[in-house]
């Protein structure tokens, strides 16, 4: 590992001077993938941030039912809160889905909206990786890429981003609060990821020098009635084929109600918006829900090793949305 | 080279690291503590499972410098019944994983304690969730065992978390 400066700033101020002050400075959090990067060579920050210890640990109910998660909250503590597990039990369990419980116990929120992909050959300094590289190429396209993206994917780039909270955080229309030397914005987490397009580098919206201070969820009575489903290719502690969020409201036999997400297809959470408004007002029926999935689905293309997921997706939309309407939500 | 004041077992040590060492290093190689095991480096294998002020984490991600002012514990520091059922269990093979698995389960069942859940729960706003074999392996799901001792593991842990439910129900009736 290249040798870095370690800091532990007092303050937020204190903290987005540090990175702001040196080009090659990083923000670490739990350390759970910066760290791993890090020793591969693959990141290689001059100047370390420690931000573990800031102000930012609290998770607070808003006027209105909503819930401000300072980004912190170590994953483990925000699957276990209350207000979680009882108003928004899709990000509960999708949390819960991710990892092991021990990098639960060390990831932040802020780390996890920004951990980078599980790409084989992004992870291998020798091999060919517009992400780390750009213009080296891509060794994913004609080499191994069952993890890749059957959405929003470009010639450049086929990764997909490997975290399970943030399709719950989709589904729920999370903003996303990041403080710099600047001040204050909001980012919704919805436009807070990047497609790759040419410059697959480029993952989020965010500034290198913005610190991730919250991560606020507005009020939503849909997503009492939520669950998460992740598929992969085994139980536990693996990430996502394929992921799905979905929130259902259901008043006489119709759908009054949807939220819905997909993980594993794309470079960002991809909330299923055209499957949302295929749904709205349709009989709430094993029909209707195939054909959400497939609008959503239509734009879809796959490569050799994971065409699979096209279909993969479909069913396991159906299966979550059927599994809400037939056994509610995982509260 | 910084000092960093690290607390394991219950003994500060002032150790000159570079902020780049892991904890798991920083116990193996400078604390001469090879109790924790490096199996993958890359937060994949739970080998290096320590406990931070009861915590269960990966050491091998942790940055030393990151844990100064914790308590840590390794299993060179741990006293518990699960070893002890670890054996009548034949919780292990060739034990590179047992440490691990050790620090983990009491880990685990302080958070089970603690009424935190897992993938695996039917209903997540109930609480008291019985720590059935199918909780017991999604909540072990960190640490893998290459000899495949798993059905031993969920034995021991479970003898070791039903002691434990046990005793607390007497202690319960008594306040
Ligand atoms: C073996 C293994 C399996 C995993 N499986 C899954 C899985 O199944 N599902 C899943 O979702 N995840 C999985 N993960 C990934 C894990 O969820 C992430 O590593 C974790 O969420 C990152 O959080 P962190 O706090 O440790 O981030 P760090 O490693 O500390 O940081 C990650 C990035 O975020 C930046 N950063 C951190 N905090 C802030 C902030 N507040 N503001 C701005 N920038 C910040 C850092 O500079 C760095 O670039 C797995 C990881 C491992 C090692
Ligand atoms: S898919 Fe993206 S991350 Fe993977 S090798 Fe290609 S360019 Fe790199
Ligand atoms: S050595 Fe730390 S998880 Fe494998
Ligand atoms: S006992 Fe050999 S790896 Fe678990």
């Amino acid at each position: 590992m290249r040798s870095f400066a370690y800091v532990r700033p007092p303050d937020v101020a204190a903290a987005v001077r540090a990175v702001a002050a040196e080009p090659d400075a990083k923000f670490l959090g739990g350390g759970t993938n910066l760290v791993d990067l890090m020793r591969e060579g693959i990141e290689r920050p001059g100047t370390v941030v420690d931000v573990t210890g800031l102000p930012l640990q609290q998770i607070e109910e808003l006027p209105g039912g909503g819930v401000r998660i300072g980004a912190l909250v170590r994953n483990s503590s925000l699957a276990a809160h209350r207000l979680i597990r009882t108003r928004y039990p899709m990000l509960a369990q999708a949390i819960l889905s991710g990892a092991s419980a021990q990098l639960r116990n060390m990831a932040t929120v802020g780390g996890n909206l920004l951990q980078r992909t599980r790409c084989l050959y992004f992870y291998d300094g020798a091999a060919a990786c517009n992400k780390r590289e750009p213009g080296a190429g891509c060794a994913a396209r004609d080499g191994f890429h069952r993890g890749g993206a059957i959405l929003g994917a470009s010639g450049a780039c086929v990764a997909t981003h490997p975290s399970d909270m943030c399709v719950a955080l989709a589904a729920l229309d999370a903003v996303v609060e990041a403080e710099s030397v600047r001040g204050v914005r909001r980012i919704p987490l919805a436009g807070f990821h990047r497609l790759p397009g040419d410059t697959p580098h480029i993952e989020t919206e965010l500034a290198a020098d913005e610190l991730i201070t919250a991560v606020e969820l507005p009020a939503s009575p849909v997503a009492a009635h939520s669950r998460y489903r992740k598929v992969r290719d085994r139980a536990s502690y693996a990430f996502a084929l394929v992921s799905v969020a979905a929130a259902l409201e259901v008043r006489h036999g119709a759908v009054t109600g949807v939220r819905l997400a997909l993980g594993g297809v794309a470079a960002k959470p991809w909330r299923a918006s055209k499957a949302e408004q295929a749904l709205l007002g349709a009989p709430a029926t094993e029909e209707s829900f195939r054909h959400a999935a497939e609008i959503e689905l239509a734009p879809a293309e796959g490569l050799p090793g994971n065409a699979f997921k096209i279909e993969l997706a479909r069913r396991t939309i159906v299966a979550t949305l059927r599994q809400v309407l037939t056994q509610g939500g995982a509260a | 080279m910084p000092a960093v004041l690290l607390r394991v077992n219950g003994t500060t040590h002032e150790l000159d690291l570079e902020p780049q060492v892991s904890l798991l290093d920083a116990l193996r190689e400078h604390l001469g503590l090879t109790g924790t095991k490096k199996g993958c480096d890359q937060g994949a294998c739970g080998a290096c499972t320590v406990l931070a002020d009861g915590v269960r984490v990966n050491a091998c991600l942790a940055l030393a410098v990151q844990y100064e002012g914790r308590e840590i514990t390794t299993i060179e520091g741990v006293a518990s019944p699960l070893q002890a059922a670890f054996v009548a269990h034949d919780g292990f093979q060739c034990g590179y994983c047992t440490s691990g698995q050790i620090c983990s389960a009491i880990g685990m069942l302080a958070e089970h304690g603690d009424d935190v859940p897992s993938a695996v729960t039917e209903h997540l706003a109930a609480g008291g969730v019985e720590l059935t074999d199918a909780e017991i392996r999604e909540r072990m799901s960190g640490n893998l065992c290459r000899c495949g001792a798993y059905n031993g593991i969920v034995a021991a842990i479970k003898e070791v978390a039903g002691a434990d439910a046990a005793a607390r129900v007497p202690a319960e009736a008594a306040r």
